[in-house]
């Protein structure tokens, strides 16, 4: 079946097979950035922003975002550069291998627009479907609730 | 020198990561993320069974079926024995393994390979496989393994390096100083303890994966998601019969490693496939074969007896351990070499010591590298028999590490008698902090005021527990490295490096070195790292190396570009080189300065034009330990058995940290890692040998909620053979974990834990059999 949906700003129409899921269907849009850990809904790396919720990729059918909104971390840079999610993980050491990167990051985007400013418990529960095995979550956990403070200020960094 | 430090201007500094804008901005930078128009797909076909000959396989079904391009087996594959362990040569690893062999020795085990249109159809076509299997006795345990008449797994008579067939052992080390029996018996006190440590996966976020293709001169290329893109070279060259000249192999961006991808597990298959059909290819490992197919860290059982005197000094230590290498050797005796290697020179007062290991074969997955490398299970047999030792002895037991542990300008004689697997190289300790750590590390803990508070009455109680520990850096006089650096006409630098960043910030951290070197920024730096056509040989990621031998081989160019760069300045500045510095992209002299710039646009369009370049190589004489001394707070509930960790302290000497935010994520994601291993991280098996929870709702690593406060101390120190004063640090934070928090929970209630995971039954089960926890007992202070 063929589906239209919005990818990070830019209206996509695209032929999915049956019971494709979200996941593949980005990647082979070319949105790489969506990342399959497990394929599964257990590792979060897949993780995009559909009609402004945080969800695992990987879990939704394609067939069920037709006509849906869905934003990923390559649609956050701007004209104003780096998202204050972007710059801080940057800034902060919160990256190693950055394979987790992405879909940490629009989950904690979910988390912001929800709460703006949460503590740092809160983001911590929000990250719990978003493993990352390099940085122990020290460093990224913290670079969140900078970027927290930074957009509530309304900067980028 | 230490003095050098304060003039550094980039070393020291937490720069971004050369890769990290185009990691957070999502871009196409991982194997995996390849666009590879025609690209045919693999899908494998794994053994269901944990010990089979293969009397008769059937892939006629599969051949026709619709996409289907390509089907392996062990009838139409090369069939030479090697190892997957990415080591140097000659590896030290048994050639105990086939492309696709006759025989299954376990479940996960390769059988055939198709590659087809669609990853849908290969993986429907290879399904359709037939096989008729032999069903043979399977062999799941250390003691079946060893049991007089057990089955014998590798019963083939082309392997080569395997110590003992017949009796399923792949390797046998020995090492002896002195006389421990008689250092026991001399002893005022003897501690033995025996600990027992499970199957556990690296579980990087990325799983394995490799594209390959043909370049227009018909050269093979393969992208993968490797740490030793050189040993990948050189092993699928020996595999499929070319002269390594017709292979390159990159590798990008990578999404995890941890020595998993220290093995070559499917580059084999995917160049095969590309040769054959002339076709690209991309072969990924599900999260499943990751797990089981893929390589876990070798489950141990180790012996630790110590020997001391009434105020603690160490007087005999003796270390026996069994390790289970699963169906192949993968790293099965050098792992073992280092699980004596890595931790017993750390206490070297003792003049007795004795080392012995046996690495056995079961019909379990394989084993292979794993951050720590031996010296994780290693330490914490022995840390686990110091705990034991101090509570014995009524010695406190940060007291009992420092009147042990060894000292800068000292040395052990396990450092000759021990090496990768065979004898190592003499080695005199030129950093060591560890005194510091465990000093300012008790501080910041409140060790001493914690230890000595009450666990509490209820039903949760608190206790606190330590750790020492040292690892390596690099493997001496062995493996070597190299770098190229060259300068551009606009003072800018290009260095390439076959050094392998993992995701660990390496190439970020030789950026640094070079740009340090170079009296310029890290932005005039351009890293071209990890590809075999372009970069000079480097052995790969492994044994906590880039830093300290890459980053000397980077250092060593640099400077001789440096020397370069001087020499043509002083012709333009009319001053000697020696009364010149770079500063800032400016070389100035007594009598004035010329920009980089200048020099550059100078050694390509003259006059006298000439490419200002250098390549230099190193090979370490020595592996300078770093150390950590390690502290965890514990929750215990006596009720339940479950363990909750409040918090934990690293106190890591390093040398120099060449990027401390770097450095800190280092240790602390080995800290998290290491939670992990303690506390919720098995493999588990059928009574088949088939693996219960190959998925990552099963197998549990830690989550953000998971983990408690993690500290990381950086404690300083200068090594003087470094780069800048540099050690290596990606692996030592992994060995805290586990004795830590065992020691705390001995400290909180009374029982030696000694099985990880420390699971809420395991636990309840052994506050059970200390009926005295019920009625809690004051440990002696």
């Amino acid at each position: 079946m063929k589906i239209a949906l919005t990818v990070d700003g830019t209206p996509r129409e695209t032929v999915i097979d049956p019971g494709e899921c979200v996941m593949d269907v980005l990647r082979r849009l070319g949105k790489t950035s969506v990342k399959n850990g497990c394929d599964r809904g257990d590792c979060g790396s897949c993780a995009v922003l559909l009609n402004g919720r945080a969800v695992n990729a990987c879990l939704v059918f394609a067939a069920q975002v037709d006509g849906a909104e869905i934003r990923t971390v390559e649609g956050l840079e701007d004209a104003g550069g780096l998202h204050p999610l972007q710059f801080t993980a940057l800034d902060g050491g919160a990256v190693q291998c950055g394979f987790c990167t992405p879909g940490m990051l629009m989950t904690a985007l979910d988390l912001l627009t929800v709460a703006p400013d949460p503590t740092e418990a809160e983001v911590r529960r929000a990250l719990a479907g978003s493993y990352c095995r390099c940085t122990g979550y020290v460093k990224p956990v913290a670079a969140i609730l900078t970027a927290a403070a930074l957009m509530r200020e309304g900067r980028r960094g | 020198m230490a003095e050098d430090r304060a003039k550094f201007t980039v070393v020291g500094i937490s720069e971004r990561k050369v890769d990290g804008r185009a990691l957070v901005t999502g871009k196409p930078v991982f194997a995996g993320d390849a666009d590879v128009p025609g690209a045919l797909h693999v899908a494998l076909l794994t053994s269901p069974l944990a010990h089979a000959r293969i009397r008769r396989i059937d892939t006629s079904a599969t051949e026709g079926y619709p996409g289907v391009v390509c089907v392996l087996t062990h009838e139409n594959t090369p069939t030479m024995r090697y190892t997957t362990a990415g080591q140097g040569h000659p590896e030290p690893s048994p050639y105990d393994t086939r492309m696709f062999d006759t025989k299954v020795r376990f479940v996960g085990d390769r059988v055939a390979a198709v590659a087809a249109e669609s990853l849908a159809a290969a993986r429907a076509a290879a399904a359709l496989i037939a096989v008729d299997y032999e069903q043979l006795d399977p062999v799941l345990s250390i003691d079946a393994a060893l049991a007089p008449g057990a089955p014998v797994i590798h019963d083939e008579d082309d392997s080569l390096d395997i110590w003992d067939p017949a009796h399923n052992i792949a390797s046998v080390v020995a090492a002896r100083a002195g006389d421990v029996a008689r250092g026991l018996a001399e002893s005022a006190a003897v501690v033995e303890v025996t600990v027992e440590t499970q199957y556990a996966q690296h579980a990087p976020l990325e799983p394995h994966v490799v594209v390959t293709h043909l370049d227009p001169n018909g050269r093979i290329v393969i992208l993968s998601s490797t740490q030793v893109p050189f040993h990948v070279r050189r092993i699928v060259a020996r595999l499929l019969d070319l002269p390594i000249h017709r292979i390159r192999v990159i590798k990008p961006r990578l999404g995890g490693g941890f020595g998993v991808k220290q093995e070559v597990l499917i580059e084999d298959v995917a160049a095969i496939v590309t040769l054959r059909t002339g076709r690209p290819v991309r072969f990924e490992y599900t999260r499943e074969q990751e797990f089981v197919s893929s390589r876990t860290r070798h489950p141990m059982r180790i012996r630790m007896r110590l020997g001391a005197g009434k105020d603690g000094t160490l007087h005999a230590v003796e270390m026996d351990a069994i390790s289970n290498t699963g169906a192949y050797g993968a790293h099965a005796l050098t792992v073992m070499s280092n699980t004596g290697s890595k931790t017993l020179p750390l206490y070297n007062r003792a003049p007795h010591v004795a080392f012995s290991g046996r690495v056995v074969y079961t019909n379990l997955p394989v084993a292979g590298a794993y951050r720590g490398y031996g010296g994780t299970q290693g330490s914490f047999a022995l840390e686990t028999a110091m705990d034991e030792l101090a509570d014995r002895l009524g010695i406190d037991a940060v007291v009992l590490r420092e009147r042990n542990h060894i000292r800068t300008g000292e040395t052990s004689p396990i450092f000759e008698e021990l090496g990768e697997g065979r004898k190592g190289t003499p080695q005199v300790i030129t950093s060591c902090a560890l005194g510091e750590c465990l000093r300012r590390g008790s501080e910041r803990f409140g060790w001493a005021e914690r230890r000595t508070r009450h666990p509490g009455d209820g039903p949760v109680r608190r206790g606190v527990g330590m750790s020492a520990h040292m690892q390596g850096s690099g493997i001496a006089l062995i493996d070597m490295a190299a770098a190229t650096v060259t300068m551009n006409d606009d003072g800018s630098f290009n260095l390439l490096t076959g050094s392998t960043d993992l995701g660990t910030g390496s190439d970020t951290v030789l950026a640094q070195i070079a740009a340090e070197v170079l009296g310029i920024g890290i932005d005039a730096v351009l890293v071209i790292a990890a590809d075999t056509d372009l970069t000079p040989f480097d052995k790969g990621a492994y044994a906590s190396s880039t830093t300290y031998v890459s980053g000397k081989a980077v250092e060593a160019a640099a400077l001789a570009v440096r020397a370069q760069i001087l020499a043509v300045a002083a012709g333009m500045l009319e001053a000697r080189p020696e009364d010149l510095k770079i500063v800032g992209g400016h070389i100035e002299g007594p009598r004035g300065s010329v920009s980089l710039a200048d020099i550059g646009r100078r050694s390509y369009y003259g006059p006298d034009p000439g490419q200002i370049a250098a390549t230099a190589s190193f090979v370490p004489e020595a592996s300078p330990p770093p150390f950590m001394a390690a502290f965890a707070g514990v929750e215990v509930d006596v009720e339940t058995g479950l363990i909750r960790v409040t918090d934990f302290l690293a106190a890591v000497d390093c040398g120099t940290a060449v990027n401390p935010l770097m450095t800190e994520g280092q240790v602390e994601g080995a800290v998290a890692n290491g939670i992990g291993y303690a506390l919720t991280e098995e493999m588990q098996f059928t009574a088949r040998g088939r693996t219960r929870n190959p998925d990552l709702a099963r197998y549990k690593i830690p989550g953000a909620v998971d983990l408690p406060p993690i500290t990381v101390m950086l404690v300083d120190s200068y090594e003087p053979t470094g780069p800048m004063g540099a050690k290596s640090v990606a692996e030592i934070g992994i060995n805290g974990p586990l004795p830590a928090i065992a020691n705390a929970v001995h400290h909180a209630v009374g029982i030696r834990l000694t099985r990880p995971p420390f699971t809420p039954e395991k636990v309840w089960h052994e506050l059970r059999k200390k009926s005295s926890v019920v009625s809690h007992q004051q440990e002696s202070p």
